[in-house]
């Protein structure tokens, strides 16, 4: 038995754009124990409800991610309509849908892009980025903003995508779809990569489920779980099963994360092939919010929980978010143990977390 | 940027952005923008870096980190601030965890607007930074030179 020491991964480190803090405790070369430690994002989001009313806060909750912007808008945007009790026009669904679709293929690229920067393959990671602005290109073209585009509104949305757009969609997925060919079987074929991905930082079915691990996280150790199926916007009328794998390696989530990008192509297939001809775009609703409700929306990461409480005020008395990558944490920890320090920086990579959602 | 010769580094600390200018940061680096084509390089070592992208407001924990990353840079050095957020605290200013802008802590120089700075922005901050880099850097030789003079003649 060697001697133990502690070793501090971050906050400011190369392989994260993101500040996370974690102390190592090692012994040799083997990781005994990791302390998360959080709050270098912290910025108190929630606290602005009695600052803003509710239509404003929806302009808030999208800045609580960059990423997933437009779901956190979504997930708040829908809890609001439950207080109400509004029903948004099918089409605001669909596009509401669509968009959540797009946001999906960027996220899971981005992450492709960093895992394999993670790994020392910076072609592989110049790849996925060129592929994910083709997504941006979308997201700009149809919403006016290639991020944070604001297009969500308690009641529905503000903006259409007409019938010329959709086709624009269809056809760039599509050479989306043949790059991202090419690109999975680098990742999931490719000798060096496997020999990184394989095997480590495994992560069992109980394991992941006592921990409350969610999103691809959860599923790549075989936990079928999927908020989409709560049926929320359109998911109730597209046909889509949740993409599991068995093992709860490395690997396997990098494989649960390309198949959902193939998924997202298809439901955005299915999406725009059902999506209803109506002019509205919102239920205008009246009043001021009175009630609560408690709304699961699934992000890229996994599954995001949005409390709103409102008692007949325009200002909310409370609003809370609960994210995946907060729910991942523990699994993380866990996963660290008896893994070499030289894996730790992709390890924390594989659970895709985003700091920023989580300390908000 | 005709007669820059040198190829300042870039270090990049997220601050308390909501991710969105970060990866805009990352996305200029990569091919389809490509700022590295202006000399520049990415780096994670604040040990040598010389231009200092910073993204997002400074809050309570985190403006020791910034402080720290800012002091360990050797000089001559360039801050730029990317994103409305690092400009002034933006839509999280009344936060009350959020002290202001980036320049509540350290001096900035160069000041990129946006939600999220799109990285047409971000590239146009960083050259305007090398630029910046390179008349300081030539104001720093001459500063070095005059010492040295100095202190032969003393």
């Amino acid at each position: 038995m060697g001697k133990r020491s502690v070793i501090p991964f971050g906050p400011q480190h190369p392989v994260l754009p993101e500040p996370i803090h974690i102390d190592l405790v090692i012994e040799d070369e083997k990781i005994v124990e990791a302390i998360p430690s959080v709050g270098f994002i912290h910025r108190g989001l929630e606290s602005l409800v009695d600052r803003r009313d509710y239509n404003q806060m929806t302009y808030v909750v999208e800045r609580t991610c960059g990423i997933c912007s437009f779901q956190h808008g979504m997930g708040y945007c829908e809890a609001m309509e439950h207080v109400f009790g509004a029903e948004i026009p099918n089409r605001a669904k669909y596009l509401r849908t669509i968009w959540a679709e797009l946001g999906r293929m960027h996220s899971h690229l981005l992450w492709l892009g960093l895992l394999a920067d993670g790994f020392g393959y910076e072609n592989l990671f110049y790849q996925c980025w060129r592929v994910r602005e083709k997504v941006l290109d979308l997201q700009e073209m149809t919403s006016g903003g290639r991020l944070i585009f604001s297009v969500n509104k308690v009641g529905g949305v503000i903006k259409d995508i007409d019938k010329e757009k959709l086709d624009i969609i269809l056809s760039t997925i599509t050479e989306v779809e043949a790059e991202l060919k090419v690109i999975k079987d680098t990742f999931l074929l490719d000798y060096s990569v496997q020999s990184r991905l394989q095997g480590v930082g495994i992560v069992t079915k109980e394991q992941a489920h006592d921990l409350g691990a969610c999103g691809p996280f959860a599923r790549a150790s075989g936990i079928k779980t999927d908020m989409r199926k709560l049926g929320y916007g359109a998911y109730p009328d597209l046909d889509f099963e949740p993409i599991v794998s068995a093992t709860g390696d490395s690997y396997a989530r990098c494989y649960c994360r390309i198949m959902e990008i193939f998924q997202s192509i298809d439901l955005l297939r299915q999406a725009i092939a059902k999506i209803p001809d109506e002019n509205e775009l919102f239920t205008p609703v009246k009043g001021n919010p009175e009630g609560e409700y408690f709304m699961r929306v699934e992000q890229p990461r996994g599954e995001a929980v949005y409390y709103v409480k409102a008692s007949g005020k325009p200002y909310l008395d409370r609003f809370r978010v609960r994210t995946p990558t907060f729910a991942n944490l523990p699994g993380l920890c866990e996963m660290l143990k008896d893994t070499q320090l030289s894996d730790v920086g992709l390890l924390v990579l594989t659970i895709d977390p985003c700091i920023s959602c989580t300390e908000r | 940027m005709a007669n820059v010769k040198r190829s300042p580094w870039l270090l990049h600390y997220d601050g308390s952005s909501c991710n969105g200018c970060d990866i805009e940061v990352l996305a200029s680096l990569t091919p389809v923008y490509d700022a590295e084509r202006f000399g520049v390089m990415n780096t994670g070592d604040p040990m040598q870096a010389d231009i200092f992208l910073i993204t997002g407001g400074v809050n309570t924990q985190n403006k020791d980190t910034v402080k720290q990353l800012y002091d360990q840079m050797p000089r001559p050095k360039v801050v730029v601030a990317v994103g409305v957020c690092a400009c002034t605290g933006g839509i999280f200013k009344d936060c009350y965890n959020i002290l202001g802008g980036a320049d509540t802590v350290i001096p900035v120089d160069i000041y990129v607007p946006g939600c999220a700075a799109r990285p047409q922005a971000i590239i146009d901050g960083i050259v305007q930074a090398v630029e910046l880099f390179e008349q300081r850097s030539k104001e720093h030789d001459e500063m070095v030179r005059n010492q040295k003079k100095g202190s032969e003649v003393a």
